[in-house]
């Protein structure tokens, strides 16, 4: 293999953090879920690394289903945001807090 | 430089600047333009892995389905002004640069401390074979069948979910 592995490592923690940051700052819900992508696809991106390095193809089926799990959060997260924005008229996570005791 | 370097310094740099990018923009639908362009490039960082099957999934269901959603809900919704947050609290915002860092470098630092060297002379046609549609096809319908199934399961539980809360009244 060309590359060494720890390339696609550190590229994979970047993106993790570039999202984990996105999670902490972004005020709106929708930004929040694509951060949240982002850190699923980093993770993606290293277990498809290892699997392609180890010449086993159960990180690859590993990533299937992350992406079968995002596109069921990403449905049922964004149908979440809609019903909260009909009853509210807004987006800011500081502004949802109706299950805050 | 070989012609693998050269594609994936390329598509590294994509990646990551379009995640940056993505994440300092003020206009939502910019950002999941870039998101759909990280997703594009980390494609082609699958193909340079060997993964075609996952870099074609990758494809139709992030880059196409997952954000085509996204910027449907976007569109839907009047997206919202994201700078008077920031403005008001800065001191969030460092807190997160700097949280970011630091998990960055102890990142950085364990993975180039404790990869195990004789990874990186893995044999291609190993690597070659493992990516393949046909490999992956029997893993998933002889050793991993049930969690297949359960996948499948979720799908239609998130389908039905999605219906029920997105529908007008609740009765």
């Amino acid at each position: 293999m060309g590359i060494p592995i720890e390339y696609y490592l550190v590229l994979s923690a970047f993106m993790f953090i570039v999202g984990v940051v996105g999670v902490l700052v972004k005020r709106n819900a929708i930004m929040v879920f694509m951060s949240i992508e982002l850190m699923l696809n980093s993770a993606n991106l290293t277990m498809v690394a290892f699997s392609s390095f180890l010449g086993n193809s159960v990180g690859q089926l590993f990533v299937f289903f992350v992406m079968t799990v995002a596109a069921a959060e990403a449905a049922i997260g964004l149908a979440i945001i809609i019903a909260i924005f009909r009853n509210k008229q807004t987006l800011n996570i500081d502004e949802i807090n109706i299950l805050k005791w | 430089m070989s012609l693998q370097i050269i594609l994936f310094i390329i598509f590294g740099t994509i990646s990551a600047v379009s995640s940056v990018l993505m994440m300092t923009g003020r206009n939502l639908i910019i950002s999941a333009l870039f998101m759909i362009l990280n997703f594009a490039a980390l494609a082609g960082l699958y193909l340079l892995l060997n993964a075609q099957f996952i870099a074609v999934v990758q494809v139709i269901v992030y880059a196409g389905a997952i954000m085509v959603l996204f910027l449907f809900v976007i569109m839907l919704l009047k997206p919202e002004n994201e700078k008077k947050f920031l403005e008001a609290n800065p001191s969030i915002k460092i807190f997160a640069l700097i949280i970011g860092a630091v998990i960055f470098f102890q990142l950085v630092y364990l993975i180039f401390s404790s990869t195990p060297a004789n990874l990186n002379n893995a044999s291609v046609a190993a690597s070659v074979k493992a990516g393949t549609i046909e490999e992956i096809g029997k893993q998933l319908y002889t050793n991993y069948i049930l969690p297949f199934e359960a996948a499948g399961f979720l799908l239609l539980a998130a389908t039905i979910g999605a219906f029920v809360l997105a529908k007008k009244k609740f009765e």
